[in-house]
């Protein structure tokens, strides 16, 4: 148990360390690094809490694709830090009061009781017992039979998105030659090659397509 | 048809797999590696190597200081030196090649008019200093004493071509 | 007594563990060696060369010389780079590289984590395998790296998304996301034969994600230089090597398990089923990884514009049509497992 609990605050900490460093860092590729950081162990804290489907997928769609399009951004633009870093004196007070608005929001929403910490226990949950299936199918009974509707909802959402943000930049360019795989493949000598019968001296007929 | 045909081949990747076969032959075929240097390929005999001063049966060297090879060399990588010797013949003193300028023409074979500077079957003569490719007369006279049997084979293998 | 207790509890599986790790890590960095004196061999044979033969006998020692070598260069930083994630880089794809293995089961009961979700981690450590590469284009401060680790970026994660599917239909046909079940299941039938269109597209994304021929890329030596490692040099460029080739065992391991029936014998017959299943799933192993060198010494370099056309406008739908096809079949047959 205590290796657990070790465990535990070691990847606590280091999550929250890792979380204030993307905002403190002065370099955005290190910014992105360290949430790349925080994602692994938050990653480690799921598989604690013995959710390692969540962990594998947090791992897969933050870091493995959603952090390297970041990456990938960051790493080309060229920003003026010094620039960007001027007006945050100019923000800190409203800031400042946006973050004491929430902490006073949190804070009186605990303090009335209005969460009651057992009330997750007393629900009928929908979730079978842990032992008795893995998580994964714990998961995935839930998702396509209480909420199958909301899950499908959520995709087409995305899928929706997704292809809106092509539509809004994909444009045709007429100066463009684009290359026609298929027709370069289909095509064979009858159609590629030209024999010509020209008799030495007389004016050529030259047939190109 | 054919634009069907077409798309059931690229389906099936049938060029792909024909690439494929084409190599995978080539590993059973019988390799074209010379195993250099226990193995060395065929030299022809007008082979321009090494270059070699050479000397007449009884021993005299046989460049005559014409300094044809000199004047004809396009690199100029050829400086010779001559005055009489107390036999009265005309000889060189001095005889250099800079082997790092020679581009190994051949010219300086082709104007000999006594076959005395040769370039010789040898092409493994890398030094590890600049130095030591700058040839003297001993040195390439030494040359036409190691390689004579070669030089004379090949030189009497060209002569009917000359 | 409590001193017994901390030792039986922590420590004893604590070695037992580090002992399992280098059961597995030291055997793989021996062959990570002979893979490429294996490749050179290969190429050389196609080319109608002979390859390696002067150090040791049939040059079997030429890795070796070859490590030694790298070992004893020295590693330069460049002046404009990022130390630390200069020196990052190489080691993130070497490790990327070896903890895949964990998962790998070998034989029936021969693997070192049985996880539920031993699929989902390989996926995982497989889209982790692109920061080593972009940290190391972007720390190395030069536009050849960094130009290299743009395309391969771009590269693994568009062929992560058909790899991705085809992990699906092999799921749907399992039912399960442990490898040893996804082996068990091919008991009967190797799953490469009704699936052929999704090991095709497997493997031909394996090639692109370990970025190896028609899709090197971003190694590109005629544009590129060396892309991504042009700045590495000695035991950092040793690693990246050593990263990349545990990588491509890794897929080909990966691509038995999955379509190659693992560690079983071809045919369920006496003398076949009396081997190891080691042995069977190293064997196996090893014909995958002879595809990845023969196809490396086929194909010339696929044009970016193209890799790209390819990733996205074919083995997209393809691999998605599949999906849908396979999940289909196996409702309307009823052949859904249980």
């Amino acid at each position: 148990m205590i290796i657990q609990t070790i465990m535990f605050y070691v990847l606590a900490v280091v999550t929250v360390g890792a979380g204030v460093m993307v905002i403190a860092s002065r370099n955005p590729v290190h910014s992105v690094l360290f949430l790349i950081l925080a994602f692994f162990n938050s990653a480690g804290l799921f598989v604690m809490m013995g959710a390692e489907f969540l962990a594998m997928i947090l791992i897969i769609v933050y870091v493995g694709a959603v952090a390297v399009l970041f990456l990938f951004v960051v790493m080309m633009l060229n920003i003026n830090f010094a620039e960007l870093r001027a007006g945050f004196l100019q923000y800190l007070p409203i800031g400042g009061v946006i973050g004491i608005i929430l902490l006073a929001e949190l804070v009186l929403v605990f303090a009335s009781g209005a969460i009651d910490i057992e009330v997750p226990t007393n629900v009928a949950s929908p979730t079978p017992p842990a032992d008795a299936v893995t998580n994964t199918q714990a998961l995935g009974d839930v998702l396509y039979t209480r909420y199958a509707y909301l899950f499908q909802g959520a995709g087409f959402i995305l899928l929706i998105a997704m292809v809106g943000a092509i539509v809004l930049t994909h444009r045709r360019r007429a100066d463009v030659r684009r290359q026609r795989i298929a027709d370069q493949v289909a095509r064979d000598p009858k159609t590629a090659v030209q024999v010509t019968d020209i008799e030495p001296g007389a004016e050529g007929t030259w047939k190109s397509d | 048809m054919p634009a069907i045909e077409q798309t059931v081949r690229s389906l099936l990747l049938t060029e792909l797999a024909v690439g494929l076969g084409v190599t995978f032959k080539q590993i059973f075929k019988r390799k074209a590696t010379l195993n250099y240097p226990y193995e060395k390929g065929m030299l022809s005999p007008r082979f321009r190597g090494e270059h070699a001063l050479r000397r007449y049966p009884n021993g005299e060297e046989r460049c005559i200081a014409c300094k044809l090879c000199e004047a004809i060399c396009p690199a100029q990588a050829i400086t010779i030196e001559a005055e009489p010797r107390e036999d009265g013949s005309r000889r060189t003193t001095r005889y250099d090649i800079d082997m790092v300028k020679c581009i190994y023409c051949g010219f300086c074979q082709e104007a000999c008019p006594v076959d005395a500077i040769v370039e010789g079957p040898n092409f493994e003569f890398a030094a590890e200093t600049r130095e030591e490719l700058l040839y003297n007369k001993e040195k390439l006279l030494d040359n036409g004493d190691r390689w004579e049997r070669e030089i004379a084979a090949n030189l009497s293998a060209e002569a009917p071509y000359r | 007594m409590a001193e017994a207790g901390v030792w039986s509890t922590y420590f004893y599986p604590l070695f037992l563990t580090i002992g399992y790790i280098l059961a597995i890590v030291v055997p793989l960095m021996l062959v990570l060696a002979f893979i490429t004196y294996f490749e050179r061999k290969v190429w050389a044979a196609i080319q109608l060369r002979k390859g390696p033969n002067v150090v040791g006998p049939f040059g079997l020692l030429q890795p070796v010389a070859d490590g030694i070598k790298c070992l004893f260069k020295e590693t330069i930083v460049p002046a404009g780079a990022n130390r630390m994630l200069f020196v990052l880089a190489p080691m993130v794809t070497f490790s990327l590289g070896l903890i895949g293995w964990a998962v790998i089961p070998f034989d029936e009961h021969l693997v070192l984590a049985d996880l539920n979700v031993g699929l989902l981690y390989l996926f995982a450590v497989s889209s982790l395998g692109v920061y080593g590469i972009i940290i190391a284009g972007w720390a190395s401060n030069s536009k050849y790296a960094f130009l290299g680790a743009l395309r391969s970026a771009a590269q693994m994660v568009s062929y992560e998304v058909s790899i991705g599917f085809v992990l699906v239909t092999v799921l749907l046909c399992v039912g399960s996301l442990n490898l040893n079940a996804i082996v068990e299941a091919q008991r009967g039938l190797w799953f490469f034969i009704p699936l052929f269109p999704m090991f095709v597209i497997y493997f031909v994304s394996a090639l692109a994600e370990t970025n190896r021929t028609p899709f090197d890329l971003p190694e590109a030596e005629g544009e590129l230089v060396a892309g991504y490692q042009v700045e590495y040099s000695s035991m950092t460029w040793l690693l990246f090597m050593m990263g990349e080739y545990a990588n491509i065992v890794l897929l080909s391991g990966l691509s038995v398990i999955l379509f190659l029936g693992g560690w079983l014998p071809p045919f369920h017959v006496e003398p076949l089923m009396a081997v190891p299943g080691v042995v069977w799933f190293l064997l196996k192993t090893a014909v995958v990884v002879f595809f990845f060198t023969w196809t490396r010494a086929t194909l010339p370099r696929y044009r970016y514009d193209q890799l790209m056309r390819l990733g996205w406008k074919v083995f997209l739908p393809a691999s998605l049509a599949m999906v849908v096809i396979v999940a289909g079949a196996l409702h309307a047959f009823d052949w859904l497992p249980r």
